[in-house]
């Protein structure tokens, strides 16, 4: 099976949805001549046509709200806010517009959009390149929200993504486009090229929205991560030697509940590790849900680990990210609680 | 100067104010019929000068001159009467309904009926309006069936909206009328993605943006307006300038820039301003635009200028900002009473017949009302289920709402 970095197995989907579906549209800044910042839409401008792969103005309330205009006539826009961290200006479009047009019209209208983005740190880009804005989009209802950790999910869930009747924000984990990054920035990072998760089925496959991973099974204690925290956690437990059960979420919203609460019985402990901030973070959600499922079987009050209420800094970097030796404390202190 | 150096902040006012004399002096009013007609092709460059003019057809004699008129015949100016008389006791009837406390809310439309219903019948079917609270003409003028607008008002168990929106923010996309969002100016970038989308298609389709003078200044106003310039998208760029945004005079929003169409012209977006309570030029001046459109070449920036007869809505109280003379005032006068007069002169109508339309229309008003009533009002009667306020979330309930619904007992 070819092996792809996640640049290329996005580029994968949209190519594939493109050539199966008229009505998959692709656009934003620099997406159309150029194939976009990271160059996941690298040659499709040539291969599908300047209609349907195109450079948009620097607008991303106007790149969403576009969008909308577009499904709502028939099509199914995948369109590229360029950071995760630009796309404020589309929120309203995307809270107000996007996630409520079928409710509000009774299904008369629906969007059927993904609105993909680059998100999470580790590349020193500081406070407008490195946010990981997705409890943002969790909180609002009528929208589902994805993270893949890999190239083969991210192209299994962005086709899903984009054949999905409703509204998808997909993040892109920017740090994993390359390579699985465990958090150990002094180290080289493994390509794509050489980890199983690289391999990417060519042509039509889709992984369902709201299906988590479980990355490594374990006993002693739950995991719940998602995006660049899967391999944190990955890199945690092999250093600790706790045998932890680490579940890849890969989709937020639809969250799949079943999965979480019978690792959590079974293991009776549980760390819930995010790049975005602590407070309100999706993180608090996890924690609340496993405590109203699993609450007579926790051995342990369940942990949080995530970036620091602060806007993510630069030379800061890696005391703000959070690492394996964190994460790894955090295990330590769950098991002897 | 004693205050040479000091920086001044400044900001506008309306001329006048609650107990002052309404005064529309400084309002330019061309005459009917004066502004020419540029062929659909022009140049934009060239009719700069027609952002800062009106396109007017009626004259004060109640006759259709100059080169904007003729388009329509006589039956179809009389149901354009019709329409706008339909609408007014539509108003009348709802606002009354939410005094009644039928309803939460209603927003009507007194004076500036001629906008939406002289619209419609520029587009064609399969046509798509974006419209803000202020369009419903646009459903009356499509056959768009009374009874079902007043269920979405009283939000009862017909109500096709199943109880979830604000009433009057309808839903249609069999009559080309997009779901009101009630968030403002989000619709006009939606437009122009809708009419790129039919560019894209090579379908024969065009959309209409509808936005009004206060929510101009949203950013959504101004990437729509890039998007639709640099794509050329098929649209009509519609903004109903009535003089108010709730309390706020149009000076705000319009700021230094003279007039709104005056906002196309940095785009090279051809941009007219046209008499909003003219029945014919509206109509007019649309078909314009829409023959734009549809020959690929671009969208078209409209002002309509009109006045705000009415509240903002039932919730707003008038009097509190501005005279309460000051709609008899407006120089553009009232569009039902322009057109009844021009047809009088046409001699295909009366004031006798016009008394007995409406009536007539009072009537058919009164028998939809009825109708609706017997599917529930918002406290009383049939309303939608507990059950509707969970679906249509998503094209497939989530696991987590429906352990909600569960929770909720339905």
């Amino acid at each position: 099976m070819p092996r792809r970095t996640m640049i290329e197995a996005i580029r994968d989907a949209m190519d594939v949805s493109m050539a199966r579906d008229e009505r998959v549209i692709v656009y934003g800044e620099d997406v159309g001549f150029f194939g976009g910042v990271f160059r996941c839409t690298q040659g499709l401008q040539a291969k599908y046509g300047k209609s349907r792969c195109f450079d948009a103005p620097i607008s991303e309330s106007g790149i969403v709200g576009s969008a909308i205009g577009m499904a709502a006539y028939g099509l199914r826009p995948c369109v590229e806010v360029q950071f995760a961290d630009y796309v404020y200006p589309a929120y309203d479009q995307i809270v107000s517009e996007a996630a409520r047009l079928r409710y509000r019209s009774n299904g008369d209208f629906t969007c059927p959009i993904v609105v993909r983005m680059p998100t999470g740190g580790g590349i020193f880009g500081g406070q407008t390149h490195s946010q990981s804005p997705e409890a943002l989009f969790t909180h609002v209802s009528g929208l589902k929200t994805v993270v893949p950790s890999n190239p083969h999910d991210a192209k299994g869930l962005l086709i899903a993504a984009i054949e999905d009747p409703d509204p998808v924000i997909f993040l892109e984990p920017k740090r994993l486009y390359n390579g699985p990054f465990d958090g150990h920035h002094d180290k080289p990072v493994t390509p794509w090229s050489k980890h199983e998760l690289g391999e990417v089925a060519d042509g039509h496959y889709t992984i369902p929205l709201g299906k988590a991973a479980i990355r490594r099974p374990g006993s002693a204690v739950t995991v719940l991560a998602y995006g660049t925290m899967v391999y944190v956690a990955e890199a945690a437990a092999e250093e600790t030697g706790i045998d932890a059960e680490i579940i890849d979420l890969r989709t937020l919203l639809p969250l799949d509940l079943d999965t979480i609460v019978a690792s959590v019985k079974k293991t009776g402990r549980c760390v819930v590790v995010h790049e975005a901030t602590l407070t309100s973070g999706f993180g608090a959600e996890l924690v609340a849900l496993v405590q109203e499922n699993c609450f007579y079987q926790l051995e342990a009050p369940v942990a949080r680990v995530a970036g620091w209420d602060t806007p993510y800094p630069h030379a800061q970097e890696w005391e703000y990210f959070p690492g394996p030796a964190r994460v790894g404390r955090a295990l330590v202190e769950t098991m002897e609680a | 100067m004693a205050d040479a150096g000091m920086l001044r902040f400044h900001v506008p006012e309306p001329e006048v104010r609650p107990g002052g004399t309404p005064d529309f002096s400084n309002v330019t009013i061309p005459k009917a019929g004066s502004v020419p007609r540029p062929e659909i092709d022009v140049d934009p460059r060239t009719i700069r000068d027609m952002a800062f003019s009106i396109i007017r057809v009626l004259n004060r004699a109640g006759e259709a001159v100059g080169p904007w008129a003729g388009l329509l015949t006589d039956e179809e100016l009389l149901e354009g009467l019709r329409n706008m008389m339909r609408l007014r006791t539509f108003d009348a009837r709802m606002q009354m309904a939410q005094r009644q406390g039928k309803t939460s809310f209603y927003m009507q439309h007194l004076g500036e009926e001629a906008v939406s219903s002289a619209f419609r019948k520029a587009l064609k079917p399969g046509d798509m309006n974006f419209p803000t609270y202020r369009q419903a003409g646009l459903l009356i003028a499509d056959g768009y069936p009374m009874v079902t607008m007043m269920n979405q008002i009283y939000s009862n168990e017909a109500d096709p909206l199943k109880g979830r929106q604000l009433p009057i923010m309808y839903s249609s996309k069999e009559h080309g009328f997009f779901s009101i969002s009630g968030n403002l100016a989000t619709q006009y970038i939606q437009a122009v993605g809708w009419a790129m989308a039919s560019a894209i298609s090579n379908d024969s389709r065009i959309a209409a943006a509808w936005i009004g003078d206060g929510s101009t200044a949203e950013s959504d106003f101004h990437s729509a307006l890039v998007f639709a310039s640099t794509y050329k998208a098929p649209v009509i760029l519609n903004v109903v300038n009535n003089q108010w945004a709730i309390s706020t005079f149009q000076g705000i929003a319009r700021g230094g820039s003279g007039t709104f169409a005056a906002r196309g012209l940095g785009f090279g977006i051809p941009a007219l301003r046209v008499d909003g309570n003219d029945y014919l030029a509206v109509h007019a001046v649309a078909k314009w635009a829409a023959e734009r459109a549809r020959k690929n070449l671009g969208p078209t920036l409209v002002e309509y200028v009109t006045y705000r007869a009415g509240a903002h809505s039932s919730s707003d109280d008038p009097s509190a900002y501005r005279p309460k003379a000051e709609s008899d005032a407006w120089p553009l006068g009232d569009p039902i009473i322009r057109l009844k007069n021009h047809l009088i002169h046409r001699k295909v109508w009366s004031e006798e017949r016009h008394t007995q339309a409406e009536a007539e229309i009072l009537e058919t008003v009164i028998a939809a009302q009825k109708e609706a009533e017997s599917h529930g009002t918002l406290h009383a009667g049939g309303k939608p289920s507990t059950r509707d306020m969970f679906e249509g979330v998503y094209a497939e309930m989530p696991p987590h709402l429906r352990r909600q619904r569960q929770q909720a007992g339905v």
